[in-house]
């Protein structure tokens, strides 16, 4: 994962309500086995208009999207976040986001970045004409008017999106007590320890 | 933990699970049960490939294709597999057919009669427990939570996550109770009920939560009207829903393949006796909703929210309090060809699907069938289909006699998959066409690029069927 720490740049001036993962990476470009490419089938249902913001001169290539709120519903698919990586956006600013796709995003170092509806009204506006800025170290968006905008973030997430580290291979250092766990539940809750019988 | 707090349910499998706990309150949480299909994992095996991992507990793995499959036949007469015609759909189910065996996790084939949609198959076949900690690439887990188990979708990250140290990184949920109270009406039905509360609690109204449903409704309703029920938690927003295990879930898990025996079986029971939500424990939320005012209900828009009773009309969308309510409602009624005010009951429909992850089981089809009995789908009804949700499912149906009822009504009789909930196989509603369908979400383009989707129960998807047009399931029980 690459490390995030400032985000610069123009903002995809969205705004649009319980945008769900269907809008965003409709099911038939599920059936890819890599990452890449997906793109290419973000937001296909909007682009469809010719006027799209997506394909406007102006935004596209935009590496902020902001949306309204519930931004994300919808299905797991990790594809949502892959598409809008590789349509370029590294950062999502909503009043809320689902809990599976900021999960998703946040392992693929988009920064999802929650903030409460009159900022993203006043956002929104800054974003028709002018860049905005994001700064992970210190939780803020601003932009050249002044604008300040706190946001919170877990702790956790912070240092994995600052470091670009590996989560799977954080926990593998945990190991051991994985096993310790494992083998109290062997003693405890032998049914849940027990699943599927296996073949040698 | 030992505490004497009184706890909820989702606190008491939370608890039992927590095998580290960090400063800032991310949890390393413990998973007890993993379901893969085809379409969230390859990506996750590529990783682990890539970085010379392994899968941690393939026994506690469990692989099943779902989402591409086609649901027409999948042998021919002489017992060889008929090619998937689609070249992406094939090369992603062959990944899984690969990769299952090469990192040892069992697999049930797509010719396997155990084969079905993952959410049917996990508690058909005893792998999906109460109190049990269940993950699966699919949004539609929480649906396991009908049994007691804390159950919810992840990401392909996450997928390889579980696959590689059984664990996931985790806060803790907030909690709520959704308390459904009185008796359900006749013809009322658990879909119903889901309906109901997603319209009440809106999309996002159960983010960030884990919802416990509770009350006479729930505990009265049959375990797979209770999968029904937690399975659309997430379309109201919460990760996983919650009902707590009681005497008719230890009866329907009792004796399933991978259901503990033995000694386990009644140390199992113990610990699930032990489970239900303490007096006295408190919920971040309460929301109580009364059973009267639930009726056979309808989707007029292009989100789960946009629920209403099937007596009910189109709303218009200056109705709604808020502004990008009103802009979104717009939208949906000229994708959906709808006029506000316009009766439910006047809308017609080319399309019906039965099936999907929330409506495939046994009991969806025999009230489907109980309405189709003796009747024809309607003359305008261009395409009906019935998708058993597993093959076991198919099995019963057919011993009982469902599937005559189902094609002398002029429905087509399907081989078990995820089928029209979803375009990602043959399975799909022409673009500008209608569908009463009793799977789980109405999004634009969800069942093919411009189809229209309505969510209903199955007895009110085999109404519609029949008279060509939503209606009242009432009317004709």
């Amino acid at each position: 994962m690459e490390p995030v720490t400032t985000i610069d740049g123009r903002a995809y001036p969205f705004g649009q309500k319980n945008v769900d993962t269907d809008v965003i990476i409709p099911s038939h470009w599920l059936k890819t086995i890599t990452r890449e490419g997906l793109g290419r089938g973000a937001f296909e249902s909007l682009r469809q208009d010719p006027d799209n913001l997506f394909d406007s001169a102006e935004f596209t290539g935009s590496p902020i999207l902001i949306a309204g709120d519930n931004f994300g519903c919808g299905s797991s698919r990790e594809h949502a976040a892959w598409a809008l990586l590789d349509l370029g956006v590294r950062a999502v600013i909503a009043p809320s986001f689902s809990d599976i796709f900021s999960g998703n995003a946040f392992k693929n170092g988009i920064l999802t970045v929650v903030l409460p509806q009159d900022a993203i009204d006043r956002l929104v506006e800054v974003a028709r004409t002018d860049p905005i800025h994001i700064d992970l170290d210190s939780q803020t968006v601003t932009t050249p008017f002044q604008d300040r905008f706190v946001f919170e973030i877990d702790a956790f997430r912070k240092e994995c999106l600052i470091g670009g580290l590996d989560e799977v291979g954080l926990t593998m250092a945990r190991g051991d007590a994985i096993s310790g766990f494992e083998d109290a539940v062997r003693a405890e809750r032998p049914f849940l320890a027990r699943g599927v019988e296996l073949a040698a | 933990m030992v505490t004497t707090k009184p706890r909820t349910l989702y606190q008491k499998i939370w608890d039992a699970h927590v095998v580290e706990r960090r400063d800032d309150g991310t949890c390393l949480v413990y998973i007890d049960r993993h379901l893969v299909h085809e379409v969230t994992s390859p990506q996750a095996f590529e990783a682990l490939r890539l970085a010379g991992r392994t899968v941690r507990r393939p026994d506690l793995t469990l692989a099943v294709p779902d989402h591409n499959l086609p649901t027409t036949a999948r042998r021919d007469a002489a017992g060889q597999r008929i090619p998937i015609a689609d070249g992406e759909s094939a090369a992603q189910l062959a990944a899984l057919e690969r990769n299952a065996p090469a990192f040892g996790i069992r697999y049930i084939g797509d010719a396997d009669r155990e084969q079905g949609i993952v959410h049917v198959v996990g508690p058909e076949q005893g792998f999906s427990l109460p109190g049990a900690t269940i993950v699966c690439g699919d949004s539609h887990t929480a649906c396991h939570g009908g049994l007691g188990a804390l159950a919810f979708g992840i990401g392909t990250s996450e997928v390889e996550h579980v696959l590689a140290t059984q664990t996931l990184l985790l806060k803790q949920s907030k909690s709520m109770e959704v308390r459904v109270e009185g008796e359900l009406a006749p013809g009322v039905s658990a879909k119903d009920v889901v309906l109901h509360i997603t319209g009440v609690l809106g999309a996002s109204g159960g983010t960030g939560y884990v919802i416990e449903y509770t009350g006479s409704v729930i505990r009265a309703l049959s375990i797979e009207g209770r999968l029904t029920v937690s399975n659309m938690a997430i379309e109201h927003g919460a990760r996983a829903g919650l009902i707590a295990p009681d005497a008719k879930t230890i009866v329907y898990v009792k004796g399933r393949p991978y259901a503990p025996k033995g000694d386990d079986w009644d140390k199992a029971v113990a610990w699930w006796q032990s489970l239900a939500t303490d007096a006295g424990a408190q919920y971040d939320k309460v929301v109580v909703i009364d059973a009267a005012d639930i009726a056979p209900s309808v989707t007029w828009g292009t989100s789960p929210e946009d629920v209403v009773p099937i007596s009910g009309q189109v709303p218009a969308p200056d109705s709604f309090a808020d502004a990008s309510k009103r802009d979104a409602a717009a939208k949906s009624l000229a994708y959906m060809g709808l006029e506000p005010g316009q009766p439910m009951t006047s809308v017609e429909i080319q399309n019906v699907f039965i099936g999907s992850c929330t409506n495939s089981r046994i009991e969806d089809l025999r009230a489907a069938a109980t309405v189709l009995r003796g009747r024809r789908k309607a003359d305008s009804v261009k395409w009906a289909i019935v998708v058993p949700g597993s093959g076991l499912v198919k099995a019963m149906a057919e011993a009982e006699g469902l599937d005559r009822v189902f094609v002398e009504a002029g429905f087509e009789w399907r081989e078990p998959g995820c089928s029209a909930c979803l375009g990602m196989n043959p399975d799909k509603v022409p673009a500008g066409e209608r569908c009463a369908s009793t799977s789980n979400r109405n999004f634009v383009g969800r069942q093919g690029p411009g189809a229209r989707t309505h969510l209903v129960s199955p007895a009110m998807a085999a109404a519609a069927a029949v008279m060509g047009h939503l209606t009242d399931v009432r009317d004709l029980i």
